[in-house]
């Protein structure tokens, strides 16, 4: 290590960051001197980690993430915390406490979420990398609509341990960046085993992408290309896997029946994990100082109240009603099954085709204010969701534009093939550039 | 009428008595630092810290379920009981609800009837303590309370009885067995304070059940039992019945308290704990070695010891007690173990209640136990009788409860001037003066049929009690520094004489 630093005073006018480091130390290593971007829900010891909530403003983490530490330890220079949906609890960066995030590509439309900032700071050329988190797709909804290259890596491949809890069961740190091979250099440093997560898997990653696919089975599942996504949307994701044939892939028809009730076992998971989760947040520790004055569930009242933004509201409400007992039963098990069928499916599938690729959203970005009701907003995970509740590998890579703006390849894989996710992503890069 | 019938179900919770925490590495020696000084982000419940499970928690809880002859779970599974409390940091407490460690083994105590009864055991489970709320000002001003979070993640084990027992000395029974057990599995230490909280559920026979909770003491158990069986019963008498609720033990009064809170209606809203893996300890159940249990301990002690069974159940039902008893044993085997039966079970053990002491009291510092050793020495050689033996041994008691400075028991006696008076040899004393005068037996003896005309009278009428009145007043005299035996024999003979 020697006392490097990198001078970082970006205009952002995206507002992609949250907390800016002027003077970023380094070290050397793999990432040497790189500006790293960190989503604002990893912890970074000393300095602020909100969330982008208000009831975390002022909180400074007394220790760092298990990936800050190993990012600190290859010469990672980290330059800031992006903003992000109010504890990742969105699609569009909107719902962060402190306003929006916009699209580098069209400063009318949102950059996608909840990893918004750290996909508007990659594309708006602000840093090379980020880190950010995937609990529904919240890497892989920026990355395509931000036109950069993002990862959600297999659950339990990357240590969680100081990642703020939304849904734990679901959500992982992974990449982002401009290119797959940055991707692919972050993945490297962050991947492996953590004893302070013990979710997390001894399985490193040593990078080497190949871009030779030849023999290998795609399967286009139907899901990907019917109604409710955008005619456009599928036609530049269909011309891209056309360019994956030309690169000696072969694709096969398949279907994953299940995903009629991913997306409600989506919900029921990711609410009820985060109501438990959330509920730290009282005002006693740290954020806000809670009343002293009251009595102190009624100090707790006031703090939560006032300092959640509305969707957070929600989804705490969501949550804590579907785990109340008599409908325990009728939701969370029932969401429990779901997700075991959606991974039989993708199970069934895996064991004829190696990956599986469609459009990593259903449409382009949305127009700021666009998705004012709840429900439309959730409708849109619909294609990134599967992935989390299986807990397998994906990744949404560029790969052309629709309307003017950027489009995302997705492509998934059996759990711990994140390689070949990148490999596949990396061969339609290099047949494209 | 028949005796209403009393039903006792407990849930015992037991601080395991392991290095670190539950979930992370804070050490769990706390109770003499400061408050918040054994904290981590995990167990502060810090944004982003996740729990790691302590494996030597897991094989500790195991030796219990092993003891406690229940079945260890295939799997089993932590879960999150959601509920705000201020000492709960994460607002959750990670335990096990519907997959436990165990379940379904007993515990046999000795019954109210006579002979052994057996406690079935429900349920063992694994769960982490919450913090600790510190209570400051009074009710009229700068009432607030601090919050200590140093005892937050503790490992505890939950222990649920069956309603098996049927009165508050069966459920005093069970505990102290239950601590016994946990004890010689090298589990739990009973005299750190709070390492040991009861809930008992409680009903007469026909009748609604009343949960008591908030028990910290082992005393505490049977006295709030006693107080809700009056309750409930006295309720019945007239004809009013019994609700279904839950009741606070308010310690300093002795007494069970409604509690209004809506404590009741709570939905902790239980769900699988996401950051822990499910537990599959089959292989590692199998590989556990329990050690000698109280049980086998007591069977030992009445073969190998000649013991009583009353004693060997009480030498046996206190780990430290027993291993006193050995170590004492062991410095002169054939010479002490039938002294230290009765010195231990019935002497030591009265006299440590009287003065409100355990026996980790005494034998916490070698040198008391090197004492005791010498005292049953001197006992043995006849150089002190039981009556100066008890009297050192109280001294020894107190010296130790006021923080005194040691004295070994013969520097005891020697402050105290105890000396073991030589009636038999009936030798001249140095001086050369005659025995009657020196001897301080006889001048005793003379003085008290002197001074009690009345009941030498009496035994001349033929009143045994006389007798017995007349040797206690001897003892007295003597301050217990004679040979009782010989005292007997020569107030026999000195009566005699007079009489003829």
């Amino acid at each position: 290590m020697t006392g490097h630093e990198i001078t970082f005073e970006p205009d952002d006018p995206y507002h992609a960051f949250l907390t800016t480091c002027p003077r970023a130390p380094h070290g050397d290593g793999k990432l040497g001197g790189i500006a790293v971007a960190v989503k604002d829900n990893i912890s970074t010891k000393g300095i602020e980690t909100t969330c982008a909530s208000k009831i975390l403003k002022g909180y400074i983490p007394p220790y760092d993430a298990h990936v800050v530490e190993l990012l600190r330890q290859s010469g990672a220079a980290i330059v800031g915390k992006t903003n992000m949906d109010e504890f990742g609890m969105g699609t569009t960066t909107e719902n962060s406490a402190f306003g929006p995030t916009l699209n580098p590509y069209d400063t009318g439309r949102v950059p996608g979420g909840s990893s918004g900032g750290s996909a508007a700071a990659i594309a708006g050329g602000m840093v090379r990398m980020a880190l950010g988190t995937d609990t529904g797709g919240s890497i892989r909804c920026p990355a395509a609509f931000c036109g950069i290259v993002g990862l959600k890596p297999t659950y339990g491949r990357v240590s969680r341990y100081g990642l703020i809890a939304y849904a734990n069961s679901l959500e992982q740190i992974g990449p982002m960046g401009r290119t797959v091979t940055d991707v692919s250099a972050l993945l490297e440093v962050i991947a492996g085993h953590d004893r302070r997560d013990s979710t997390s898997y001894d399985k490193p990653y040593s990078p080497a992408p190949r871009a030779d696919i030849s023999g290998l089975k795609i399967g286009i599942p139907q899901e990907y290309f019917g109604a409710g996504v955008d005619p456009q949307v599928a036609a530049v994701v269909t011309r891209a896997i056309g360019r994956l044939e030309e690169c000696g892939a072969t694709t096969v028809p398949c279907t994953i029946p299940s995903m009629e009730y991913a997306l409600a076992a989506y919900y029921v998971t990711c609410t009820c994990e985060a109501s438990s989760n959330l509920a730290r947040f009282d005002g006693v520790r740290y954020g806000p100082a809670a009343d002293t004055k009251k009595s102190w569930h009624e100090a707790y009242r006031e703090v939560r109240q006032a300092s959640f933004g509305t969707e957070v509201r929600r989804r705490i409400m969501l949550g804590t009603y579907a785990l109340s007992s008599g409908y325990y039963g009728k939701y969370y098990a029932k969401a429990q099954i779901a997700r075991e069928n959606v991974k039989r499916d993708f199970t069934r599938i895996f064991s004829e085709v190696d990956v599986i690729a469609g459009p990593t959203m259903p449409t382009i970005a949305f127009k700021l204010r666009e998705k004012s009701d709840p429900l439309s907003m959730y409708l849109s995970d619909i294609l990134t969701v599967p992935a989390n509740l299986a807990g397998i590998p994906a990744l949404s890579v560029p790969c052309g534009k629709a309307g003017g703006m950027p489009v995302g390849l997705q492509i998934m894989g059996r759990p711990w093939e994140d390689e070949r996710v990148i490999d596949v992503a990396y061969a339609y890069e290099q047949a494209v550039s | 009428m028949a005796e209403e019938q009393v039903i006792v179900g407990l849930e015992v919770h037991c601080q395991l008595d392991t290095k670190s925490k539950l979930f992370c590495g804070c050490s769990t020696d706390y109770r003499s630092d400061g408050p918040n000084t054994h904290v981590c982000p995990v167990c502060l419940g810090l944004p982003g810290a996740m729990p790691v499970l302590n494996k030597r928690s897991i094989e500790y809880a195991m030796r219990v379920a092993k003891a406690l002859n229940c079945t260890v779970l295939h799997e089993s599974e932590f879960s999150r009981k959601n509920y705000f409390y201020p000492d709960l940091d994460k607002a959750y407490q990670i335990t096990q609800y519907d997959k436990p460690l165990a379940e379904g083994g007993y515990l046999e105590i000795e019954g109210d009837e006579g002979g052994e009864k057996r406690i079935r055991i429900t349920r063992i489970h694994v769960e982490e303590d919450p913090g600790r709320l510190v209570h400051m000002g009074n009710a009229e001003r700068g009432k607030y309370s601090l919050v200590d979070y140093n005892r937050a993640g503790i490992p505890l084990i939950e222990i649920v009885s069956e309603p098996d027992m049927r009165s508050p000395k069966e459920a005093r029974k069970f505990l102290n067995k239950l601590r016994a057990t946990l004890e010689y599995l090298s589990v739990f230490d009973s005299e750190k304070e709070g390492s040991l909280r009861v809930d008992a559920n409680i009903s007469i026979k026909g009748s609604e059940r009343v949960e008591v909770k908030n028990i910290s003491s082992y005393k505490g158990v049977e006295k709030a039992l006693l107080f809700e069986i009056t309750r409930q019963k006295s309720l019945l008498r007239r004809g009013q019945k019994v609700d279904r609720e839950t009741r606070h033990y308010i310690e300093a009064r002795g007494v069970t308290q409604s509690s209004r809170s809506k404590e009741q209606e709570h939905d902790y809203r239980y769900f699988p704990e996401p950051d822990l893996r499910p537990l599959h300890v089959q292989s590692w159940v199998e590989g556990i070695v329990l050690p000698e249990l109280p049980d086998a301990r007591r069977e030992r002690f009445i073969a190998r010891y000649g013991c009583s069974l009353n004693h060997a159940r009480t030498l046996t039902g206190e780990l430290r007690l027993a291993n006193f008893f050995e170590r004492v044993v062991a410095a002169d085997p054939k010479g002490l173990a039938t002294l230290a039966d009765t010195w231990i079970a019935d002497t030591l053990i009265g006299e440590l209640n009287y003065r409100d002491m355990s026996i980790h009291d005494l034998a916490m510092d070698e040198k008391n136990t090197t004492g005791f050793i010498q005292l049953l020495g001197l006992v043995k050689d006849r150089k002190c009788y039981d009556k100066m033996g008890i009297d050192i041994l109280r001294q020894m008691l107190d010296t130790v409860k006021q923080g005194r400075p040691y004295e070994t028991p013969l520097e005891i006696m020697k402050r105290l001037g105890l000396v073991p008076l030589d009636v038999a040899s009936g030798g001249t004393s140095p001086g050369g003066a005659s025995l009657s005068e020196t001897n301080p037996v006889t001048r005793a003896i003379a003085e008290v049929i002197t001074e009690q005309p009345a009941a030498v009278e009496d035994f001349y009428k033929g009143k045994k009690g006389a007798f017995n009145f007349l040797i206690g007043q001897l003892m007295k005299k003597t301050r217990g520094c004679a040979d009782p035996g010989e005292l007997n024999r020569l107030l026999t003979e000195e009566l005699q004489t007079k009489e003829v």
